[in-house]
């Protein structure tokens, strides 16, 4: 439970002072959990904020002391209020941690919807949220319709599917899906008032809390690297991913694979995306030698440019990419590794 | 060591997925069923384990009859007991399906002793909740973490690794404990003869689910617009290279 400051809120368990609480009889309240690792804000974040806009007020909640300088960046993208939690035992990531600081924070705040990014992160924090103040959640909304007995379209399939759903609830949880709307900041800039509160969070919540850390060399992973090269069955061996580390080293990006390539033994299990749920959006993915099977598109398809490389004209990743090449990529990501080399030299 | 590993019968799409005419379900009349990917490999993870450390690994679903063939499909890749928590009436909602599995847990726990282990998968393959394994923990007071990708136990202690952005994290969760993996934690074998056969004769324990439906209600399925663009031919074979990294200038991604 976190402790409350004074004693005059000692039925609260998050206590705030009064010039931060809301307007009961005011515009809806919008809680919208910000994302991030020790200090460093998840631009999914943004997206989040950018969405919560259209719904009503926004207060922005900060979940240990390594956030509180986000306030000001928060406050441009229309957040009213940070709410910032601080406990020694928030210091790093921890999912029970960060669903109970949600859960009290709700509890004290009574929001109408309480928002956050659906990124792994998002969508778990959210779920412990819900399961502590047993109230239904909907992952992965793409679309929010509050008039209407708060009906939502979601992911389904990852994303091959939708789901309008109805939200029966009087605090809706959701979280929006990753790159479903660009991140904007507010028109108006505003500048979010920080709340500070202290508390105390149960021992028993250190148990799921980060351990320990393998910091990756290389500083871009798939949902950071600006160029994903993609290998399907096409590449055909694990020899064939040479030319595609290569081609993704030259232009700081990484190689993905689908589980048809883990299957046959050509990649190591553990660089395999898998076929539910993975969402990329590079500013380029080359999709090599894949055909292009829904689940594989629906991860894809957020890409700001989509170049195929494939034999099959009629390949389903060849008709809906913006780019193509028609031909076989053993020779065709060769000779666009060489042709930057050579045209930065 | 025992172990239980939750999962989810669901059809397996091919290139295009058809919704019935009522558009509540997933036309599945050509399907094949199969288990939910990352749950796949939850009962991958439960067998490795149950190798390693010897006890058993029981395999626990949710849905209809028919998902008893899943549940045997576990038995023939190592699961030791099968539970079926049987529905005739179509799929229950998180919350429901949450309260009848832990229900069930509770049930199987008071007759068999405590599970060490539970796996669920990150989240379905059809309808993406991503909660039913997170309220289940929380419903039995047990600490969870979801997105596995490695999985040992050692002393009683649960290790996790999984995927941030900055590279891997690492969880120590004490036994008991509840995890979510993610496809790529491992590659699941396929059924030996041996499997298969002790999956024919395998008993598969039926218990009644007890849950009321949550908030959150189906109303309608809909497939996405289709995004139609027209695809801008750079080229054929190698002679292409010059286009596609004209592209990759004017992009700026060069």
């Amino acid at each position: 439970m976190l402790r409350p400051r004074s004693s005059t809120c000692s039925k609260q368990s998050v206590c705030y002072d009064p010039a931060t609480k809301p307007n009961p009889g005011g515009v809806a309240v919008i809680l919208v959990v910000v994302e991030h690792d020790r200090g460093a804000l998840s631009p999914a974040s943004l997206e989040a904020l950018t969405a919560a806009r259209s719904l009503g007020d926004i207060e922005a909640l900060t979940i240990g002391e390594s956030a509180d300088h986000l306030a000001d960046q928060l406050g441009a993208y229309g957040a009213l209020t940070v709410h910032q939690a601080h406990n020694e035992m928030l210091g790093d990531y921890g999912p029970e941690a960060w669903g109970e600081v949600v859960a009290q924070t709700v509890r004290a705040l009574s929001p109408a919807i309480v928002l956050a990014c659906g990124t792994d992160r998002g969508n778990e924090v959210i779920a412990q949220a819900a399961a502590r103040l047993d109230l239904p959640f909907a992952a992965n909304c793409v679309s929010f319709r509050p008039d209407a007995g708060f009906e939502v379209t979601r992911l389904r399939w990852g994303g091959s599917l939708l789901e309008n759903a109805s939200l029966a609830a009087e605090i809706k949880l959701v979280t929006i899906a990753h790159h479903a709307v660009d991140a904007e900041p507010a028109t108006v800039q505003g500048s979010a008032t920080p709340a500070p509160f202290a508390g105390s969070l149960d021992s028993s919540l250190a148990r799921s809390i980060v351990s320990g850390r393998v910091e990756r060399q290389a500083g871009v992973t798939l949902s950071t690297a600006p160029v994903v090269v993609g290998g399907g069955r096409g590449v055909g061996s694990p020899e064939g991913f040479g030319p595609l580390q290569e081609l993704a080293a030259e232009l700081g990006g990484v190689v993905w694979c689908s589980r048809a390539v883990t299957n046959s033994g050509w990649r190591n299990h553990t660089d395999q995306v898998g076929q539910t749920g993975t969402r990329i959006a590079p500013d380029v993915y080359f999709a090599c030698g894949i055909s292009g099977a829904i689940q594989h598109w629906v991860g894809a398809m957020a890409s700001k440019n989509i170049i195929a490389i494939n034999t099959d004209r009629e390949a389903n990743m060849v008709t809906k990419a913006g780019y193509a090449v028609i031909g076989d990529l053993h020779q065709v990501v060769p000779a666009i590794t060489a042709e930057i080399r050579r045209r930065r030299t | 060591m025992r172990v239980l590993v939750c999962v989810k019968r669901v059809p397996a799409p091919g290139a295009r997925i058809n919704i019935t005419a009522d558009g509540q379900e997933i036309d599945s009349a050509h399907l094949a069923f199969t288990i939910s990917p990352h749950e796949e490999c939850a009962v991958e993870a439960a067998a490795q384990l149950v190798e390693q450390h010897g006890g058993e690994a029981t395999v626990l679903t949710l849905g209809p009859a028919e998902a008893e063939e899943q549940l045997r499909y576990a038995v023939s890749v190592g699961m030791t007991g099968a539970v079926l928590l049987p529905t005739d009436d179509g799929e229950w909602d998180p919350q429901r399906t949450a309260h009848a599995i832990s229900s069930a847990i509770k049930e199987l726990e008071s007759s068999g002793g405590e599970f060490d282990l539970i796996l669920f998968g990150n989240e379905s393959a059809d309808s993406g909740g991503f909660q039913v394994g997170v309220r289940v923990a929380y419903a039995l007071g047990r600490p969870m973490v979801n997105g596995g990708k490695a999985l040992s136990i050692v002393d009683r202690v649960a290790h996790v690794e999984r995927e941030s952005d900055s590279g891997r994290e690492t969880y120590e969760l004490p036994l008991p404990c509840v995890i979510g993996v993610k496809e790529g934690i491992n590659l699941p074998r396929y059924p030996t003869m041996k499997g298969r056969l002790a999956s024919k004769k395998a008993d598969v324990n039926s218990i009644v689910p007890v849950g009321q439906p949550g908030g959150l209600w189906k109303i309608v399925l809909q497939r996405p617009a289709e995004t139609k663009s027209e695809t801008i031919i750079l080229g054929t074979g190698p002679d292409a290279a010059a286009a596609v990294v004209d592209v990759l200038e004017a992009i700026g991604v060069l």
